[in-house]
This record gives C-alpha cells, sequence and structure tokens, in this order.
C-alpha cells in the first residue's frame, strides 16, 4: 500500500516541481494512511536524493542506468510500473508537464488505472475518489472521479504548496528487468541551452506582445528581467513574427506557466492567450488602452506607453532596494 | 507509409463555457465546433510530407465521436486527408477513447499515429500515451519536427530547455505540439467538394470501460476588480512588488 511519485531530474538535479509533488503526494499517503515512495530514474546524486525526505517521501528508489539519461517512454513505463507493483502503489503520481505527460498515459494503461491528469488540489473525497482539474485551458474547473482501484495523477504545477518536514527517508537502489524491445526510440543528439533561467520554472515572467511593435524594442523588458531575475515570454503572434524565439510564446499553443508575477506587456489579454497564463498568481499588464481585455484578468494595471512606464518602474525598483 | 491521425472535435477557442443540469453537463447550445488545434497542425505536416513527395500511401483520419462530429471530419477530409474512421460512440473518457483507436489501429497496418498533445476541452494529454501502450508500439511525445527520408523518419522532440533528436522504429505514435507545423491550412473549394466523395466511415465500437468520470463542473472564483495605479506614480507599483507581490 503506497503512494509513488515519479520524480524526474534535469541533469542530476530536481525542481521546484518534484518538491510539490513529494509534499502533495506525503499528504495524500497520510490521509490513506499508507506511505510515499519516490522514484528516481536517471543519475542522480545521494544528497540529492536524500532531499526528497525533506518532503515527506518515507522511501527512495534509486534506477540508475547509462541508456537511461534521456526520456525513453517505453522504458521509463515498465520501471514504473514495475515499482508500483513491488510497493503495491494504490496511487502514481506524476508532473504535469514534458515527462508526466509522456509517462503517466502508458503506465496507466499498464496498471488499467483512470488518470486525472493536471490537477490542482488534494482530493476532495477519497471515496468516490474525486480531484479537481482545470479544463476548456483554464476556462472551467471539474471534479473528476477516478473509478478503478489502482489511480494516475498528473499534478499542475504551483497549485500546491511545499512543505518541510524531519526526514526519515531511506534510500534503495533498485534493478528494473529492461529488454531491447523497451529502447525502440534512440536520442541522437541532444541541443540545451544551459545558464539561462527556464520559463517553465521561473517565478517572475515580463511578457511582450504587438504592442511592442518591433523587435529593437525590447530593451527594457529584457532590464525590467534582468533587474527582478525573471524569465522572458512573449505572445504568439509575436514568436511568429520572429521577433523573439518560439521557446518564449505562452498561451494555448505554446507554453502554459504558473509564475507568481506575471508581466503582461502591450498584450492585449486574447482568450487563446489567458490559458496559457491564468494561473500566475499576479497578473501585472501595462497598456495603452484602458479598455484592453487584459485588466479584466490582471490583479494591477497602468494604462500607459510600455516605453515609457517600463524605465521608470525600473528606476523606481533599484531605488526601493 | 500509411499515417492514423487521431482527431479530436473541440468547441472553437473563443467559447464561452456554461454548464448545464446543475453543473454536471457541458453546454453545447450554440457552440462552434472545430477540429482540435493539435491535431489541424498535424494533419498540415502530414500533407506538406505527402506533397513533398515523400512515399505516403494514405492519411486516414479517426475519431471517436457521435454523428455530430461528422462536419468536423468532413473538414479534414476538405483540408486533404484521404479517408476517414468515426468509431460511433460518445468519448467517455481517454481510457475508452484509446482503446477505440487501437482496435481499429490494429487491423490495418498504419506506420505513423499522430496525436496532439492535449484537446482544447478536457486538457487531457492522455490519449496519444494511452494508444500507444495499448498498441505497444513506442511512443514519442513533445514532438515539435517529423521529417522522413526514404524510409527513415526523423524527430524532433522539445525537452526543458532543450531539444533532442529521435530515430524510432515504425510503426511509432507521435504526439505533437507546437512547432509541427506553421499555419493550419484552410479547405480549398476543390477540397470541400472532393471531400463529398471521400469514405467516411461509420465502426461499431468494442467493449471498453471508461475508467474516470466528469461529475460536476465550476467557473473559476470571480476575479477581484484589477487595482488600477498611474503611470505617474510609479511608487505605488513598487509598493505592490514588495508587499503584495513579495519579490522586492
Ligand atoms: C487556435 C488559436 C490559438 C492561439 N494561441 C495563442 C497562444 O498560445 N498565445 C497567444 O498569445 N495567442 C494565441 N492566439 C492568438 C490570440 O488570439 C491573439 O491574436 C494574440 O494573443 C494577440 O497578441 P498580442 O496581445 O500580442 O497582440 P494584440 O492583440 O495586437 O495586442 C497588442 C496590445 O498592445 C497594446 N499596445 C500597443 N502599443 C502599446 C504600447 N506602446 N504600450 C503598451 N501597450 C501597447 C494595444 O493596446 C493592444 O492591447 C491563438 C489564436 C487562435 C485562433
Ligand atoms: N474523441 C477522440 N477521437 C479521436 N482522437 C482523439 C479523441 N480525443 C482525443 N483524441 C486525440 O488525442 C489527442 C490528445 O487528446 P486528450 O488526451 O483528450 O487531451 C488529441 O489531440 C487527438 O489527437
Amino acid at each position: 500500500m503506497s503512494v509513488l511519485i515519479y520524480i524526474e531530474n534535469r541533469d542530476g538535479k530536481f525542481k521546484k516541481l518534484s518538491y510539490e509533488l513529494v509534499s502533495y503526494a506525503s499528504q495524500l499517503a497520510k490521509q490513506l494512511n499508507i506511505t510515499a515512495v519516490a522514484l528516481s530514474i536517471g543519475n542522480v546524486d545521494e544528497a540529492e536524493l536524500k532531499s526528497l525526505g525533506n518532503y515527506g517521501a518515507d522511501k527512495i528508489l534509486d534506477v540508475q542506468d547509462d541508456r537511461l539519461n534521456v526520456l525513453v517512454n517505453k522504458a521509463y513505463t515498465s520501471i514504473i510500473a514495475q515499482v508500483a507493483e513491488k510497493e503495491g502503489a494504490d496511487i502514481v503520481i506524476f508532473a504535469h508537464n514534458f515527462s508526466g505527460k509522456a509517462l503517466a498515459p502508458r503506465v496507466a494503461v499498464r496498471l488499467k488505472a483512470g488518470v486525472a491528469s493536471g490537477v490542482t488540489a488534494l482530493p476532495g473525497s477519497l471515496d468516490p475518489f474525486t480531484v479537481q482539474k482545470g479544463v476548456f485551458t483554464g476556462k472551467a474547473i471539474a471534479n473528476v472521479v477516478i473509478k478503478s482501484p489502482v489511480k494516475v495523477l498528473t499534478l499542475f504545477q504551483n497549485s500546491v504548496e511545499i512543505i518541510e518536514t524531519e526526514n526519515k527517508a531511506s534510500i534503495e537502489a533498485f534493478q528494473p528487468v529492461l529488454n531491447d524491445d523497451d529502447f525502440k526510440t534512440k536520442v541522437l543528439d541532444v541541443t540545451k541551452v544551459t545558464g539561462k533561467l527556464l520559463l517553465t520554472d521561473a517565478e517572475i515572467v515580463v511578457s511582450g506582445g504587438r504592442g511592442m511593435k518591433d523587435p529593437g524594442n525590447w530593451g527594457p523588458l529584457e532590464e525590467l528581467a534582468a533587474v527582478l531575475g525573471g524569465a522572458m515570454a512573449c505572445s504568439r503572434p509575436v514568436s511568429d513574427e520572429g521577433w523573439r524565439p518560439h521557446d518564449e510564446h505562452v498561451g494555448q499553443t505554446g507554453k502554459i506557466i504558473a509564475p507568481n508575477v506575471y508581466f503582461a506587456l502591450g498584450i492585449s489579454g486574447a482568450i487563446q492567450h489567458l490559458g496559457g497564463v491564468s494561473s500566475s498568481k499576479h497578473i501585472i499588464a501595462i497598456n495603452t488602452d484602458k479598455d484592453a481585455p487584459i485588466f479584466e484578468s490582471a490583479d494591477y494595471g497602468v494604462v500607459g506607453d510600455v516605453q515609457k512606464v517600463l524605465p521608470a518602474l525600473i528606476q523606481a525598483i533599484k531605488e526601493a532596494r | 507509409m500509411k499515417i492514423l491521425l487521431c482527431l479530436s472535435n473541440v468547441p472553437d477557442t473563443t467559447t464561452k463555457i456554461r454548464f448545464t443540469e446543475d453543473n454536471t453537463q457541458f453546454d453545447t447550445t450554440g457552440i462552434q465546433w472545430i477540429i482540435n488545434p493539435w491535431d489541424e497542425f498535424a494533419l498540415t505536416r502530414a500533407l506538406e510530407l505527402k506533397e513533398k513527395g515523400t512515399n505516403i500511401e494514405k492519411i486516414t483520419v479517426i475519431n471517436v465521436g457521435g454523428k455530430a462530429t461528422e462536419p468536423t471530419i468532413r473538414k479534414a477530409l476538405a483540408i486533404g486527408a484521404d479517408d476517414a474512421v468515426r468509431v460511433d460512440a460518445e468519448p467517455a473518457d481517454a481510457y475508452f477513447v484509446a482503446a477505440q483507436i487501437a482496435d481499429f489501429a490494429k487491423t490495418e497496418d498504419y506506420d505513423i499515429i499522430l496525436c496532439g498533445i492535449d484537446s482544447s476541452d478536457y486538457n487531457g494529454s492522455l490519449v496519444g500515451g494511452m494508444l500507444a501502450e495499448f498498441l505497444d508500439y513506442p511512443s514519442v511525445s513533445s514532438v515539435s519536427g517529423l521529417d522522413i527520408e526514404g524510409s527513415e523518419v526523423k524527430i524532433k522532440r522539445e525537452i526543458d530547455g532543450g531539444q533532442e533528436h529521435i530515430h524510432t522504429e515504425l510503426p511509432f505514435v507521435a504526439i505533437v505540439q507546437k512547432g509541427i507545423s506553421l499555419e493550419p491550412r484552410i479547405p480549398s473549394m476543390r477540397g470541400i467538394m472532393m471531400a463529398r466523395k471521400k469514405p467516411l466511415n461509420v465502426k461499431t465500437p468494442v467493449e471498453a470501460e471508461a475508467l474516470t468520470e466528469f461529475v460536476s463542473y465550476e467557473l473559476p472564483p470571480a476575479k477581484s476588480a484589477c487595482k488600477m495605479i498611474d503611470a505617474e506614480n510609479l511608487q505605488e507599483l513598487v509598493g505592490v512588488l514588495q508587499n503584495e507581490v513579495k519579490i522586492l
């Protein structure tokens, strides 16, 4: 009887979302009076593994194998299913991101488990097992009942609090059974940006829209991001025009983010744009048009020209420090 | 090579969402239905590959849904898919839908199955991965580029903060996202005429379970009014960053 959590790593390090997952799982395990077991796949050192115990993992299983330093869906699925069986998992939890979206559905079929994806809170009821998730790209919330004995959840980022506990975790190596059939996809090469704060990890996001008018006008935005230690984002037309790189595009057809604060600068606030940012804790909008729809979704608004307001704001921030 | 494209029929992205019967049902009155944006991008890519002379025999579209989804399926035929299958059942949940598509895919040897990363209605991000597992095929998710050279498939996958080039054996399931194609196609007049004659086969569903149930809905809590700050008084905004947002 256990709650199993799959923990991804990036270059051997865990992220904030991983600790959110463990916090969520350990609270759930307490409610059900079962153990919280975390599974890490890939090369992660002992100190990093042990850190999962700080958030309530009772046991940490460690799978290391050089073939597993990149995500191979079938192989990972086999491992997670083997661990789920060994640990008698009642619930398996993933992050609602790149790796969770790849693995949760496969693992679910293996375990004949129903899945609630993009879950935002602890279950409202344990019997029937009912959880909340966003639907219609942020426009509504659904209560979903999972009817199968084994359940799979993917957890939406920034929706649960990280809770520190006393660390009583043990670490165990796990040797999965893998066969060649699990490795039919091969990663030929990888390009990674290093040293750059990733948009999906950022707590502060500075985002610009078509209102910036020209790719040469992004200086003040970049400066604000630098001053605050935030990441850059943009609306879809901006990336379509090639004013900003594609990996900065947020919205329904771009990245979905939920930072602590989102600066919407020269962005009108189209519904498809909001679909990707409406879970942000605070939205601050600057727009020349006082009737721009973004002000209906923002918490704080300034009517004005970004090119004039931002330099003044940056100056005021520097003085306040 | 044969491509199977999974198509989800969803409300237009600008739809105002409402519910009926004590908030237990999605209100479909007056809704404009469209091809799920990702599936439209995937179809566009499949057509681009076919046109550039890649050895693609046919592109089949499959949807699990009631008769009401046929106009959306016809639209995919008008854009350029060769034939279509509708599994005649309400899409009860992702597990049920994937089981239906898997049953069809087993009978024909498709080399590439394309799915979107998520449906814009229930935001599952599930059908593609479940389908791959039912079929025991490899799957590649977060696919932002797909190319075919001879019998070789070249895939670009987005990872956190980077990209990978991937080789896979066929058959496989590709779960696509931003980048797969740039501008979705709109059907031409000729395409619309031709679509009427293209086969749209209706298939009886197989026995399958739904493991989840959407029991009720809520609208997000109303946002409190936006606090407007004078552009001449940015000190106030700095105060917000210090005391409310707490980042200074
Ligand atoms: C299926 C579909 C999916 C889509 N997905 C996405 C998506 O993922 N992400 C996305 O962003 N969009 C998406 N869109 C597009 C979306 O509908 C909007 O067209 C887009 O978000 C508008 O971008 P924008 O706000 O930058 O530009 P605009 O709508 O042109 O707004 C520019 C704003 O800047 C203001 N402005 C002008 N000058 C200044 C100035 N000097 N200072 C301050 N403000 C100024 C204007 O008042 C205006 O409000 C999608 C559309 C469809 C149909
Ligand atoms: N009812 C359906 N019929 C056919 N394909 C579907 C259906 N629902 C979802 N899909 C496919 O699965 C993808 C992801 O959907 P979902 O898992 O529902 O978010 C979609 O982009 C489609 O490719």
